[in-house]
């Protein structure tokens, strides 16, 4: 029998809580009589932020392996664990004000994103690929239900289908690549996976063929190209904020242990995956970025664009030195933000009892609501990179890392692309203020609502401050992704 | 960077100077919040940019003509890990640049007084906005902060143009942005790898000490070409200026013709020439066609405009020709000719557009045709039409005879064949712009433009500086050239310095007396 001390647990303290806290929602949800509900999203909120001090507490300790070397406690967790927390709690605001609208107000809502939560810090903390796995597992079987919260909507239950089945493909795959690597080395975790492999060939073929796996696996999970086909349906179909959800805290769950992963366990083997990486990395950035032209509704628009940045964070795992890793982390950090802010204005948008989320929606919005307009320009111009915005920061680190490893071509590749994404971006500020809003009815923009609450002007004031803060101030978030990559090898 | 010799820091009775320079304008638009009145919010973003002129004259009463070395400097950490700095300073190139910024703003203002009607707050935000971007640009000293400000002016010019332009805007809008977005980056990209190769370091006078292998200096120049010649615009890349011109708005055309194309110009004498000698060196015979070819394009299309706008657009091109060619024959006639010839395109390009505002305000059309006899109706406005159309012609005593010429004389030095083709440019300006004067101002009056009310005195308090300019630099000239000596020598010290080097090169920089 394991046995395990009470100071392991304390370390999980974070994991804990949010546990706990799901659980807990799940069982008040029946008990509490409709007008107290309210109280579950609160309970969610205080838990994220007790969680987030009780992370915060373990930052710069130092590095900890616990439960036998299957879970660590590092600054490389913690970092991806304060942003996945913050990222949630901003989610439990933005669904607070959503779901009422959408007329799904149910509390077991909160409960499925601390539980997918609980998923995520496990994800990116663990350091067995079991135990990561069962990270993934938990994060996704509460994201598949979140995605069809909108029960009584066609496209909801298609995304959530499609992501139900789709996700259970790629975690097959994973899981088998993780079969592979087992045969092959003798273990899951992944300090043994990385002696095992030091001990064979570089070239053999079953560790090659479980390293492919494992790439398309995570490539799943941050929606990189060719494995990207199910991120426009699912984020068009899902509720608001749980595309947010998925398209920020999600992703980066997944790149946390992708790069763990990859870097401790595989890192033997880095040279193959790398020339692989590349080529998913290029086609990644062509395909979203070219795609998201074309789209007309907004949160596909947004999908493409979640695509292609993931391509170019994914410059910096091809990269895979320490300017590369840091500026994953810094990138998806940043991204968060814009990410999220744009996610919340396209929730504000409101057309006969449903969303307006056609771009054509945001026509005139300019002169309907000057700071939803101003707002989602922000977050458009962060989006493409502009100074001096958050946008801006992630890309010229990335850039940089690029550039320092001698793949200036890629760097070069990547702002060509840039410049192609301003096109979309561009469009929907285009839309906001250069076209009038209709008066007739059936005209674009004609008939939308804008629905305003506290809620949503919290999470839209936190993600416009730390775009234009990080943007102009970045040093402790770019100092914070510099020191989480110290525990990597 | 620790205390470089390559700058004065700020010894003036202002702290501060540049910065207060800068931010002005965007402490301008915080004002702008407690007012709600359309006409108190001109005011405020009036005032605010008079009074940054104003503040701005104080850069030439204290500037020392005597040192080439970076005046005014203030230095500050601003990004730790890369090491990126706050750090600022002026030369004899960038003063005059950031005057005529900050003498156009409080122009552009009056223009719009009554020719923007709805969202005047928001324009009035995105004039100011531009004003602190432009400044930024010509006052910075790391590369990282140039390019913030070189990229943050994208936005409110982009909305200036697409919110308040013609028909067409969108589209002129969307084509602006993109064209100058792509070279941007790939502008960059280039500052990365400079970072890299130059010591680790963004300081602008750093890496132009720094010598870079000749293979290098030829992927940088095209890079820097990319991100300057677009905004100049060099021919081929300046399809997107006659539709900018013609959709902006005329405040926008405005910053657009005098501010907006000299950052191209201004890039490359402070990065191409100083960092990448070689490289220029070698791709001078690319640059000097392409010059001559825009100078002569330029003239023919504008020969063919039936639209003012449009037309006016088409002499920028080949003015900016006279400005590139200048830059690239390396003497200090030619260098000095161009900056005078950008501070004299803009004072003159600038009121020209000015006058096209004024009219399409009366007439609402911009054709030559629906234009015709004005000197009758409004003989103010005619005057000053000829006046600016004269001087963008390079009649002598006005402005831009004096830098056209410093050009050409700098251009002969260098080649006499490039001179005399780039002279029938100015011929070729001489017919469209006479032809122009001859149609609008001279022609018989139809029924409609018969009645036009005359110039207020709104409209000429913002024509009457840009005059009394055309004719102080055209007869003297030596007050504006005398600041650009040390500067301009000092460039091409950087420039032989580096090519010494490589001794196979010849020196091909002819400093004349």
């Amino acid at each position: 029998m394991i046995v395990f001390s009470p100071s392991e647990l304390l370390a999980i303290l974070p994991e804990l809580l949010v546990m706990t806290a799901g659980c807990l929602v799940l069982v008040l949800d029946p008990v509490l009589s409709a007008s107290r509900k309210e109280w579950l999203a609160y309970l969610s909120l205080g838990t994220l932020g007790t969680a987030f001090v009780a992370a915060y507490w373990f930052m710069g300790t130092p590095t900890q392996s616990i439960f036998s070397g299957l879970y660590t406690l590092d600054d490389y967790g913690t970092f991806w664990k304060l942003l996945l927390i913050s990222v949630s709690a901003l989610i439990v605001l933005l669904a607070k004000a959503n779901l009422r609208e959408e007329q799904i107000d149910i509390p077991e809502f909160y409960a499925f994103i601390l539980l997918s939560l609980a998923g995520m810090m496990v994800m990116v903390a663990a350091t067995d690929l079991l135990v990561i796995y069962l990270g993934i597992e938990l994060m996704s079987i509460s994201l598949y239900v979140m995605a069809g919260f909108k029960r009584f909507e066609r496209r909801s239950m298609e995304a959530a289908a499609k992501y139900f089945i789709l996700g259970s493909l790629s975690s097959g795959i994973l899981l088998y690549g993780i079969s592979l690597l087992y045969g092959r080395t003798g273990s899951t975790a992944l300090g043994a996976i990385k002696a095992g492999i030091a001990t064979l060939p570089a070239a053999d073929p079953i560790l090659l063929l479980a390293m492919t796996l494992l790439v398309v696996g995570f490539g799943f999970k941050v929606s990189a190209v060719p494995f990207h086909m199910w991120t426009p349906d699912v984020y068009e179909g899902a509720p608001t904020s749980v595309t947010a959800y998925l398209a920020v805290a999600s992703k980066a769950a997944s790149f946390g242990a992708f790069v763990r992963v990859f870097m401790e366990a595989l890192g033997g083997l880095k040279a193959n995956w790398q020339l692989l990486l590349l080529a998913i990395c290029i086609a990644t950035l062509i395909l979203g970025n070219v795609v998201a032209i074309v789209q007309s509704n907004i949160k596909r628009m947004l999908a493409y664009s979640s695509i292609a940045h993931a391509g170019y964070a994914l410059i910096g795992l091809v990269v895979a030195d320490v300017a590369g890793t840091a500026g994953v982390l810094l990138y998806l950090a940043l991204y968060a933000f814009m990410t999220l802010g744009a996610f919340a204005v396209v929730s504000m948008l409101r057309k006969g009892g449903l969303e307006g989320d056609e771009i054509s929606d945001f026509t005139g919005l300019a002169k309907r609501n000057k700071w939803a307009a101003l707002l989602m320009l922000l977050f458009m111009v962060s989006l493409t990179g502009i100074p001096p915005t958050a946008g801006f920061i992630a890309k010229f680190y990335i850039f940089m890392a690029a550039v320092n490893a001698h793949m200036t071509w890629l760097a070069v590749l990547a702002v060509i692309f840039a410049a192609v994404s301003a096109y979309f971006y561009l469009h929907v500020i285009m839309v906001m203020y250069m076209r009038e809003p209709g008066g007739v009815s059936g005209s674009p923009g004609q008939g939308v609502r804008i629905a305003v609450s506290p809620a949503i002007t919290v999470v839209l004031a936190i993600a416009a401050l730390g775009v234009v803060l990080l943007g102009l101030f970045p040093n402790p978030i770019v100092k914070a992704a510099q020191s989480a990559i110290l525990p990597l090898p | 960077m620790t205390a470089s010799p390559d700058v004065i820091f700020n010894t003036t009775q202002i702290p501060y100077l540049l910065t207060l320079l800068i931010f002005l304008p965007t402490a301008g638009v915080a004002v702008m919040a407690f007012f709600q009145n359309d006409t108190h919010i001109k005011h405020v973003a009036f005032w605010t940019s008079a009074a940054e002129f104003c503040l701005s004259l104080g850069l030439y009463a204290w500037f020392d003509p005597a040192t080439h070395r970076m005046q005014f400097a203030e230095v500050a950490q601003w990004i730790r890990t890369p090491p990126i700095h706050y750090a600022l300073g002026i030369d004899g190139i960038s003063l005059w640049l950031i005057l005529l910024t900050t003498l156009l703003t409080p122009i552009c203002v009056i223009a719009s007084w009554t020719a923007i009607r709805t969202r005047v707050r928001e324009f009035m935000i995105a004039l100011l906005v531009m004003e602190t971007t432009m400044v930024g640009v010509f006052c910075a000293l790391d590369m990282v902060l140039f390019y913030v400000f070189w990229e943050m002016m994208l936005i409110p010019m982009y909305l200036i143009i697409g919110v308040w332009g013609g028909p067409n805007r969108i589209y002129a809008a969307i084509k602006f942005f993109l064209f100058t977005l792509s070279g941007s980056f790939l502008l960059l990209i280039a500052i990365i790898v400079l970072f890299m190769q130059g010591g680790h370091t963004f300081d602008i006078q750093a890496l132009s000490r720094t010598h870079y292998s000749p293979t290098l200096q030829a992927w940088l120049f095209w890079a820097f070409f990319a991100a300057f010649a677009v905004k100049v615009p060099m021919f081929p890349l300046h399809t997107w200026l006659p539709d900018a011109h013609v959709e902006a708005p005329t405040a926008g055309s405005v910053i657009l013709a005098s501010v907006l194309l000299k950052m191209g110009a201004y890039g490359f004498l402070r990065f191409s020439l100083p960092m990448l000698p070689q490289a220029t060196l070698r791709f001078t015979p690319i640059i000097l066609s392409l010059s001559v070819i825009a100078i002569l394009y330029g003239a023919y299309m504008a020969l063919a405009q039936s639209d003012l706008k449009k037309l006016i657009a088409y002499s920028s091109v080949s003015h900016m020709g006279f400005v590139t060619l200048g830059i690239f024959v390396f003497n200090t006639q030619g260098v000095e000719g161009a900056i005078l010839m950008m501070v004299n395109h803009g004072i003159t390009t600038g009121g020209l557009f000015l006058c096209v505002g004024f009219i399409y305000e009366r007439t609402h059309s911009r054709l030559i045709a629906d234009n015709g006899g004005l000197a009758k109706p409004m003989p103010r406005y005619a005057t000053c039409l000829v006046i600016l159309a004269l001087s963008s012609l390079g009649l002598p005593g006005t402005n831009s005879f004096v830098g056209e010429f410093l050009v050409l004389v700098g251009t002969f030095l260098r080649t006499k064949t490039i001179a005399a083709v780039a002279t029938l440019g100015i011929i070729l300006a001489a017919v469209y712009l006479l032809w122009m004067v001859r149609r609008i101002a001279f022609g018989v009056p139809s029924e409609k433009t018969a009645r036009l009310p005359d110039l207020n005195w709104c409209e000429m308090a913002s024509l009457v500086p840009l005059l009394i300019l055309v004719f102080w630099i055209g007869i003297f000239p030596n007050p504006f050239l005398a600041p650009m000596h040390t500067s301009v020598a000092h460039l091409f010290d950087q420039m032989n310095r580096a090519a010494d080097t490589s001794p196979s090169l010849p020196s091909p920089v002819r400093s004349l007396p």
